[in-house]
């Protein structure tokens, strides 16, 4: 524990430590003779408190990732009842009906994030430079809300409106123009409801991270209000950008229940096919393809992620 | 230019507006909308009905016990982290940031498997404990789920919580005036992460009042689920229900910021604050400003 040594123990009872770094002059020596004896007790004491920690995620989380993995490259023999180390699960998750949910899932996540982003900064910027500080508050709270609304409930609010007796449809007569909700753009339409207030949330700081001076300064040296954007403001806000896309990606890749309730099966999506398959619905014993597909997702996700750590450590250069 | 700017305001925020507008708008008619006029019936009788009362019930306490398996968790542990174990810290936040690797659908995947062990375990004293975390009435294995889907927010709005207050000086005075160790922790640190406790905490409500996915494969019936199930037969109050929903979220909300708001009203006079803009995003983030530069 190397690293503990090196620090001024926060308890200690040595009184000019103590001293030096807490504004509370020290204690009287009354306390110090309590707690001395303490002490080393105390340092002995430290990694415990993170002991439970580390046992929950290792039971509540490990445990079911690594079966997850594990479970994806075993077949289970159903003569012998024995299992054995294979690939089949994994390139059985990977043919057919199961590679165009995984591509559809990709596909719809990718479309998304890109609406999402884009319309999400838009909205941000619009804000970020009101002149009216209500209108900033309005909008920070309600997209704080709105990020919320996903899942089931706001299915049904999309099936309130778009579906086949929704308002909208019966005012609008939406049905013979051959819009439907049920369908791929249906569901973007609904991921967006609340992946673009997602978007205004997380770019926001980062819009106000663009300082005025800076604008300033390039127009002082004769720069346009493009130049400036191209120059300046877009390279500063690509991390930022970037990291917002790669977010929500990860959030429309993971979503399951807006999805399941508004479409059901009628659009091939890993997720709902992996549900299918946990719920034996297909067919009795696809547990472990379920997993392999499980572990397709963490991979996807896994990539994407990687792409965004690098540019999170230069937004934090110029925006931190 | 400023024209332009003025223009593309002038188109996004209304366009914006129509669109998170009109499906609250549309949902409410919908639910209120009969043959023979406007009815309230699925708001005053519906929202009494039993299903909706218990599956709410059901959702609200697995969504406080998150709250508490959740934070005597955290607290401790990035407490612990920040004062003594620096070394520790990319571990813990990496750890806490897998759940969102693997998305809710796959992790209930994993945990279907590890509770079909439960057969194989029968004679053994695991049996019993499988038998607790599965219990109808409550199932536990939804609170350790929930828990683990919990830590990002928790993470985040703590992290930057401990970031904000100077946690060593704290420590020291408690613990140089006599407090205990328990004691520093429930009565010195807490209340100075107060803001940063309900915020992580009420992002989990949240997430937990609306959580579908996990509750639905391991077939417990919580809000949401309950909401999913009577949406055939009962679709008005499906969709009132979801409006409800909204409503809750949008309440938690508010007594987040609300209670963010207070604590800096009462504090108003520091030079350093850039002043009163908006909740408790803005001020975490200023303060993790503070300590980067």
């Amino acid at each position: 524990m190397p690293d503990q040594t090196a620090l001024p123990a926060p308890a200690t009872g040595s009184v000019p430590v103590a001293g030096a770094a807490a504004p509370v002059p020290p204690a009287p020596d009354v306390r110090d003779g309590g707690t001395a004896p303490r002490r080393r007790g105390g340092r002995r004491h430290r990694w415990p408190v993170v002991v439970p920690f580390f046992a929950f995620l290792a039971v509540c989380f490990g445990l079911p990732a690594g079966t997850m993995v594990y479970g994806a490259f075993t077949v289970l023999d159903p003569e012998s009842g024995a299992s054995r180390l294979s690939t089949e699960n994994v390139s059985g998750s990977l043919s057919g009906a199961y590679a165009t949910g995984l591509t559809g899932s990709v596909e719809l996540s990718f479309v998304t994030a890109l609406l999402a982003t884009v319309i999400g900064t838009l909205i941000a910027q619009a804000v970020v430079t009101s002149p009216r500080p209500a209108l900033r508050g309005i909008v920070v709270s309600a997209s704080g809300v709105l990020a919320n609304f996903s899942g089931a409930p706001l299915a049904f609010a999309f099936i309130a409106t778009l579906g086949t007796t929704g308002t909208v449809t019966q005012l609008f007569h939406l049905d013979r123009t051959g819009f439907s909700l049920y369908s791929f753009t249906g569901l973007v339409l609904a991921y967006l409801y609340f992946m673009v207030p997602l978007m205004v949330v997380t770019v926001q700081p980062a819009l106000d991270g663009l300082r005025s001076q800076w604008q300033e300064a390039a127009a002082s040296c004769g720069a346009t209000r493009g130049q400036y954007w191209r120059h300046v403001g877009i390279p500063v806000l690509t991390p930022s950008l970037l990291g917002g896309a790669v977010l929500m990606f990860g959030t429309a890749f993971a979503s399951h229940a807006t999805a399941a309730v508004m479409v059901g099966s009628s659009q091939p999506l890993i997720t709902i096919q992996i549900a299918n398959a946990l719920n034996g619905n297909v067919l009795v014993g696809q547990e472990n393809l379920a997993l392999a597909m499980s572990l397709n997702m963490v991979v996807i996700a896994l990539l994407v992620m990687a792409v965004q750590i690098p540019l999170q450590r230069r937004s934090a250069r110029w925006l931190g | 230019m400023a024209r332009m700017k003025f223009t593309s305001r002038a188109v996004v925020l209304p366009l914006a507006a129509l669109y998170f507008l009109v499906p609250v708008g549309a949902s409410i008619w919908f639910s209120v909308n009969e043959v023979e006029g406007i009815s309230f019936d699925a708001y005053t009788q519906g929202l009494g009905t039993e299903g909706l009362t218990t599956s709410l019930m059901l959702s609200v306490r697995l969504g406080l016990a998150t709250i508490v398996c959740g934070l005597l968790l955290m607290v401790p542990t990035l407490v612990a982290v920040a004062l003594y174990l620096p070394g520790l810290r990319r571990t813990v936040e990496i750890l806490c940031m897998m759940p969102l690797v693997v998305p809710p659908i796959a992790l209930v995947a994993g945990v279907t498997t590890v509770l079909s062990w439960e057969q194989d375990l029968a004679d053994t004293p695991f049996y019993m404990t499988f038998r607790m975390l599965r219990d109808e009435s409550f199932p536990l294995v939804l609170v350790l789920v929930y828990t683990v889907m919990s830590l990002p927010f928790l993470y985040r709005s703590l992290d930057a919580g401990l970031r904000s207050v100077d946690l060593r000086t704290l420590v020291e005075a408690a613990r140089s005036l006599g407090a205990s160790r328990l004691q520093t922790l429930w009565q010195v640190i807490v209340p100075n992460l107060r803001t940063a406790v309900v915020g992580g905490a009420v992002l989990s409500l949240a997430m937990v009042l609306g959580e579908y996915t996990v509750a639905s494969v391991l077939s417990y019936r919580p809000f949401s689920v309950w909401m999913v199930e009577i949406k055939d037969s009962e679709a008005q109050l499906s969709v009132a229900a979801a409006m409800l929903s909204l409503l809750i979220t949008w309440g938690l909300l508010l007594l987040l910021t609300t209670l963010a708001g207070g604590r800096r009203r009462r504090t108003p006079r520091t030079p350093l604050d850039s002043g009163g803009e908006d909740g408790q995003d803005r001020e975490s983030r200023d303060n993790r400003k503070k300590t980067v530069s």
